[in-house]
């Protein structure tokens, strides 16, 4: 047998395990995310069934996997939605970032890691995963609900966030040090700001260049132009995921939905095997060791994540109900944590942070969701009801005379 | 009169739109962005939630338009009955042999001739409001006039085809 033929029995029986497996997930409820994880990590070195010959091609997929996420993520916001809001929800996108970066940061401090890892597990902390929770939001029948507007809105900002800090990142593990941390920063911050000025003012003009009518080349020049500003910007230490985000956000209009349609497959495809490439690169016998850890961070963060969701919604004037609602409705991570951990996994920074970042979005993945569920059961809203009952007679009362 | 519906954006998502009854319960839209729309009913006890999100296609989203619409111009058309004394409105429907069918609005010089004034025309249950002089008229329309007793009878009788002149 040839290198190719086992590579094609590799990756077939790879994908319709997966196949099988989103499958079973969609029918308890659970997102696919989880077990593409368990997936790899089930494949990957010192696990159950070594894959060989289609690593390369895999590592190849999810590369891609990770462009094709960010350029779908930028293509579902608008330049103007992006900066639209920017103002309004900048408070609660601080007190996010406060929130949630800052317990990871000190975590991996805590463990004694460095400033690298810290600034790796900060990042993994802080990022909900967007597609999850607009994805549970969507299934639970809340899209109308007065806080999803402010569940959203902190997704935006720590999306757009991203395009600042992966650049970062990419730079610091690179070993460029802070200082080339800061170039690349300040490159990333200037690309940023002129793509979306370009977009608001241009974006007809950008998007017109390209045809909607003639489907396939229209997949063609999006996914190439994507691809080629991803390597370009990497090239640069922009970070290839932002390279492809702002590709995303420049795309507008008739053509953003058009290659939002064209690419979704695509996406599907490649990112299930970017998340069975992690797990495919964690060792499953490094994983017990980090479980409890993982627990002990999954546990903290998804509570400041909590806070956040009260912090936030209380501001934009949302009862106690629905501060709960988004507070649970925000804690899953998913798709940026692990792209992060996968830029950390591939500089070689920390040995032990893939298996605790694995374990981290499998804990917070597979409970976030089910957690958001609370809200909607009757004894939880008895239970808040009661609550602003007591607040409420607590309040000093008017003086009757 | 004036009824506010507020705008909210839903980054990623669409928008919503959304507005207070005067009965208190608040109802809403939200619009994705590919296309699909949801009605939304929010609860009482917790007017942040909604209670049912209702997903509407095309169809039906102009159906209920439709309905919603219809009903509100023949309330507006009997209260006008109730505000001034004197005017009237009424529903004429144009007979089976008028000499109107096929013919334009502008032809039946209706307000001219009898000041009274033709304000929409309801056809297969839609209502087309305030139809201008090129209107064509077709079989099994009904006419919605506003006028004195006079002027009405002169509208019926022009579109029956025996106005006398």
């Amino acid at each position: 047998m040839h290198g190719t033929t086992i590579l094609l029995i590799e990756v077939g029986a790879l994908l319709f395990a997966l196949g099988m497996l989103g499958r079973l997930g969609r029918r308890v409820g659970l997102s696919p995310i989880p077990l593409y994880l368990l997936a790899g990590l089930a494949f990957g070195h010192g696990g159950l069934i070594p894959l060989s010959a289609s690593e390369e091609f895999i590592e190849i997929g999810a590369e891609i996997g990770v462009i094709l996420l960010l350029v779908m993520l930028g293509l579902e916001y608008s330049a103007s939605e992006l900066v639209g809001n920017l103002r309004s929800a900048a408070p609660a996108g601080l007190i996010d970032a406060l929130l949630n970066a800052v317990p990871g940061a000190g975590f991996a401090l805590l463990l004694g890691w460095g400033w690298q890892a810290a600034l790796v597990l900060a990042g993994i902390t802080w990022v909900s995963s967007s597609g999850v929770i607009a994805k549970v939001l969507a299934d639970l029948g809340r899209l109308g609900n007065r806080e999803t507007p402010v569940i959203l809105s902190v997704l935006v900002i720590e999306d757009l966030a991203m395009a600042f800090y992966l650049p970062l990142v990419t730079a610091v593990l690179a070993g460029a040090g802070l200082l080339g941390g800061v170039k690349a920063l300040a490159v990333a911050v200037l690309t940023v700001i002129a793509v979306l000025v370009a977009a608001i003012r241009y974006g007809h003009a950008i998007s017109s260049f390209m045809s909607v009518k003639d489907a396939e080349a229209l997949l063609l020049s999006v996914l190439g132009l994507t691809l080629f500003v991803a390597g370009v910007a990497a090239e640069l230490q922009v970070s290839a995921a932002v390279g492809a985000f702002l590709v995303g956000i420049a795309l507008s209009g008739e053509l953003a939905h058009s290659a939002v349609q064209m690419l979704s497959p695509l996406r599907d495809l490649f990112a299930a095997v970017f998340f069975v490439f992690f797990g495919l690169s964690t060792d499953p016998a490094a994983m017990p060791p980090v479980l409890l850890p993982a627990l002990g961070l999954a546990l903290l963060t998804m509570l400041t994540k909590v806070g956040t969701g009260i912090l936030a919604a209380r501001r934009s004037g949302i009862a106690l109900p629905g501060q709960v609602r988004a507070g649970l409705a925000l804690m899953p991570r998913g798709e940026f944590s692990i792209v992060i951990a996968g830029l950390a996994v591939a500089s070689g920074v920390e040995p032990g942070l893939a298996p605790l970042a694995t374990a981290y979005v499998l804990i917070t993945v597979v409970s976030g969701p089910l957690l958001a569920r609370l809200p909607d059961y009757t004894w939880f809203k008895k239970f808040v009801r009661r609550r602003m009952a007591v607040s409420r007679t607590a309040e000093p009362l008017p003086a009757t005379d | 009169m004036r009824v506010r519906v507020e705008q909210t954006p839903l980054p990623g998502i669409g928008v919503r739109h959304d507005l207070v009854t005067s009965s208190g319960r608040t109802v809403g839209v939200v619009s994705h962005r590919n296309g699909r729309r949801d009605l939304v009913l929010y609860d009482v006890d917790d007017p942040d939630a909604c209670l049912a999100a209702i997903p509407l296609t095309d169809d039906e989203a102009e159906a209920l338009a439709d309905v919603l619409g219809a009903s509100l111009m023949l309330g507006q058309l009997s209260g006008l009955r109730q505000q001034a004394a004197g005017l009237l409105t009424e529903q004429v429907a144009l007979p089976a042999g008028s000499p109107f069918v096929g013919r334009r609005l502008g032809d039946t010089k209706a307000r001219t001739r009898t000041s009274a004034s033709i304000v929409a025309v309801l056809r297969d249950r839609e209502v087309i409001a305030s139809p201008g002089p090129s209107f064509v008229f077709e079989a099994n329309d009904v006419v919605v006039a506003v006028g004195t007793r006079q002027g009405l009878d002169g509208v019926t009788a022009i579109l029956a085809g025996d106005h006398g002149d």
